[in-house]
């Protein structure tokens, strides 16, 4: 049996095991009704007590703060954007903290990674400043590009965050040439290469996992499912329901997980690190979640009852993520409270700084086209 | 100075950039084992193996972005198309990230990549392997575009290009590749960008070729001063973007008409942009208005007269020479 097939066979055993922690596969998330949200939320939180017990406190204070952090943030996004303070489009995160947090905080400094347009929070994860996210938001000199990207397009060499993306999937080729590239060089850098569900019916999604398994490229795909791709849900975009599975059709790597979890999605970023940085192969992580805003701040979200939203905020990640650090007795409410009042008083300087930012030079229309 | 092939000379560029920089390879489809499909790449596999040139599955989008991921991480890959047809798969990559990463990202990420390939027409191949695409791709920012037409050319351009730190459209002419010309000797011949060629001197006319219209435009020079005793200037862009327009306008001015040949269609074309800036800058210096040869605006047709009719030759650019010089 050629090896490939081994290792799909293996993970699909992972999958099992991942998705709720006692073997048994989570059945279709977006038909649970509010008590069978309530009794999933219990079982989520009694595996992550045991996660939390094996995890390093200030960690966990760190992914609690980030997560708290991204969710400010992006409700001072949408505040500002309503207030006209921000243009264009924005893509806000609400609902989706546990992927960014999960994924990003589970890899080091020297790991590259690459994403859609819903980028802030990710763009901060990885270390760029509230205030020069907020600054490029309001399309200032003191954003992390100068104001010439705008909310889709957050960039830093520096702390390898090779952006925001704009067109549906057209990241997932280009992270793929990232991990091309550390396997060139020989790096043990590994890729993150996240986008939504919807790229997947992209041709560039299947064309990348096509290349990154021939090629064995330490590249983590990461499908951030929220189950919409702007307006249409998934059961009216794809023909299949599992998004993981169709990473068998490359003899890659998979794994189902619940993105509403953020231990269990560290959990399977952990494992996939490992696969990458091992032998330098790829994994596809298909992580479902639900994005409690619009697609964008234009979308008024008619396709979609205020229920089904209310469904998916019981099960709420960090809710979730407290109640079980609070249970594990890491953290209490003082904690919270304090971490509250961090991620507010970061987003507040991020405003400031925003607000008191100049607009780019004129002359900035012209820089930059070219390099020397 | 060695006679070279614009295919051996295009060889030895990518050779002697490859030994000379670690972080340049060549990617793309039958560009390895099968020794390239028009033979460009051929010895290269054999001689560095497959880390330095990679046969790619048929995936243009794929293996472009790739690339631009490789060239964001600091690699310099030069991705091959088969034909530049086959680039419109890989268009959104080539315009919507290359072209675009460093003006998003504020000038943090440069994409030092060359696509390359055999742009228009070539023997009966009919609509969709036969389109000139300089015009579609010089129209977006971040690009630059290079079209060789001779074997010392097609080396020194292309050694420029693999160096240049930004993305590189470079066309090649699969009708041109067995064309013989002198190639100076040395690693360190280099063309730079964005310098045009004066072909031929001459007082009477202008004709700005490029590509597969130089050797057209110069065989008609020829015949024009045999038949007409009228002296006809040759100049090649080689590089359509950035334009070295001050070459174009200097010529204009001392011979006062001009001819534009080309092989893409006529709507919206290189020369159609040439042309204005003509009209702009030396306006005042034509005797008579700028003529522009293209290519038919009909998708190309298979049938060899009809081929022959769509496109410019010696003939059509000796009548427009004639025509702009009132004989």
């Amino acid at each position: 049996m050629p090896k490939a097939a081994t290792v799909t066979k293996k993970t699909s055993t992972a999958t099992k095991a991942s998705a709720n922690g006692n073997g048994k596969v989570t059945k279709g998330l977006d038909l649970v009704d509010v008590e069978l949200a309530k009794k999933e939320f219990q079982a989520r939180k009694t595996s992550q007590l045991a996660a939390i017990k094996k995890t390093d406190k200030g960690l966990l204070r760190e992914m609690l703060y980030q997560m708290v952090l991204g969710r400010k943030f992006e409700e001072k996004c949408a505040e500002v954007y309503r207030m006209g303070k921000i243009g264009g489009f924005c893509h806000l995160y609400i609902g989706q903290e546990a992927i960014g947090v999960g994924t990003m905080m589970a890899i080091d400094k020297k790991d590259m990674v690459i994403t859609s347009y819903r980028d802030h929070v990710q763009a901060m994860i990885k270390g760029i400043s509230p205030e020069s996210v907020m600054a490029e938001l309001y399309g200032k000199e003191g954003g992390c590009v100068k104001g010439k990207g705008g909310s889709m397009h957050m960039f830093s060499k520096e702390l390898e965050f090779y952006g925001g993306h704009g067109i549906v999937g057209g990241q997932i080729g280009v992270g793929t040439g990232m991990a091309y590239a550390a396997k060139y060089k020989g790096t043990d850098q590994v890729t993150l290469c996240f986008f939504g569900e919807a790229a997947v019916n992209q041709g560039i999604f299947h064309e990348s996992l096509n290349m990154a398994q021939l090629w064995k490229l330490p590249c983590i795909y990461i499908c951030e499912n929220n189950q919409y791709g702007m307006g249409t849900s998934q059961k009216r975009a794809m023909s299949s329901r599992s998004i993981a599975k169709k990473a068998e059709a490359f003899e890659m790597a998979n794994e189902f997980v619940d993105g509403m979890d953020v231990m269990a999605v560290r959990a399977a970023t952990l494992r996939a690190i490992e696969r990458a940085r091992k032998d330098g192969s790829p994994t596809l992580l298909e992580i479902r979640a639900y994005r409690y805003m619009g697609h964008s701040m234009s979308d008024p979200g008619n396709y979609r009852t205020r229920d089904e939203i209310l469904k998916y905020q019981e099960r709420d990640p960090i809710v979730l993520f407290k109640e079980s650090l609070k249970e594990a007795k890491v953290f209490g409410d003082k904690d919270f409270e304090k971490i509250e009042q961090e991620a507010i008083e970061a987003t507040d300087a991020a405003v400031k700084f925003a607000e008191e930012s100049p607009y780019p030079a004129e002359s900035e229309l012209f820089t930059d086209v070219l390099v020397a | 100075m060695a006679v070279l092939t614009i295919r051996d000379a295009l060889n030895e560029a990518l050779r002697e950039e490859i030994l000379r920089d670690e972080n340049v390879f060549v990617m793309g489809e039958e560009v390895a084992e099968y020794d390239g499909a028009y033979k460009v790449t051929r010895g290269l596999w054999k001689e560095f193996g497959d880390k330095r040139v990679v046969d790619t599955p048929i995936t243009e989008l794929g293996f472009a972005a790739v690339g631009v991921g490789a060239a964001m991480a600091g690699l310099r890959p030069v991705i091959e198309f088969m034909t530049w047809n086959f680039s419109i798969l890989a268009a959104d990559q080539i315009i919507n990230h290359a072209a675009k990463m460093l003006y998003m990202s504020g000038g943090q990420f440069n994409v030092p990549i060359v696509f390359r390939g055999p742009n228009g027409s070539a023997y009966q191949v009919s609509s969709q392997h036969s389109q000139a695409l300089e015009a579609f791709y010089a129209n977006f920012p971040g690009l630059k575009v290079v079209m060789p037409s001779t074997a010392a050319d097609a080396k020194g351009l292309l050694k420029a290009s693999i160096r240049d730190n930004n993305p590189v459209v470079f066309l090649e002419q699969e009708r041109m590749y067995g064309m013989k010309g002198e190639v100076p000797e040395g690693d360190d011949f280099i063309i730079p960008l964005g310098v045009a060629d004066v072909k031929r001197e001459g007082t009477d006319c202008t004709i700005v070729a490029r590509s597969m219209t130089v050797p057209l435009a110069l065989q008609a020079a020829e015949k024009i001063q045999a038949e007409y005793d009228v002296s006809v200037e040759v100049i090649d862009p080689r590089t359509i973007k950035p334009l070295d327009l001050d070459t174009i306008i200097s010529s204009v001015k001392k011979t006062n008409r001009l001819v534009i040949a080309e092989e893409s269609h006529y709507f919206a074309s290189v020369g159609a942009e040439i042309s204005h800036s003509v009209m702009e800058h030396a306006f005042d210096y034509l005797d008579a208005p700028v003529k522009r040869l293209s290519c038919a605006e009909t998708p190309m047709p298979y049938a060899k007269n009809l081929e022959t009719l769509a496109l410019p030759d010696v003939d059509k650019i000796v009548a427009a020479v004639k025509e702009v010089c009132y004989l």
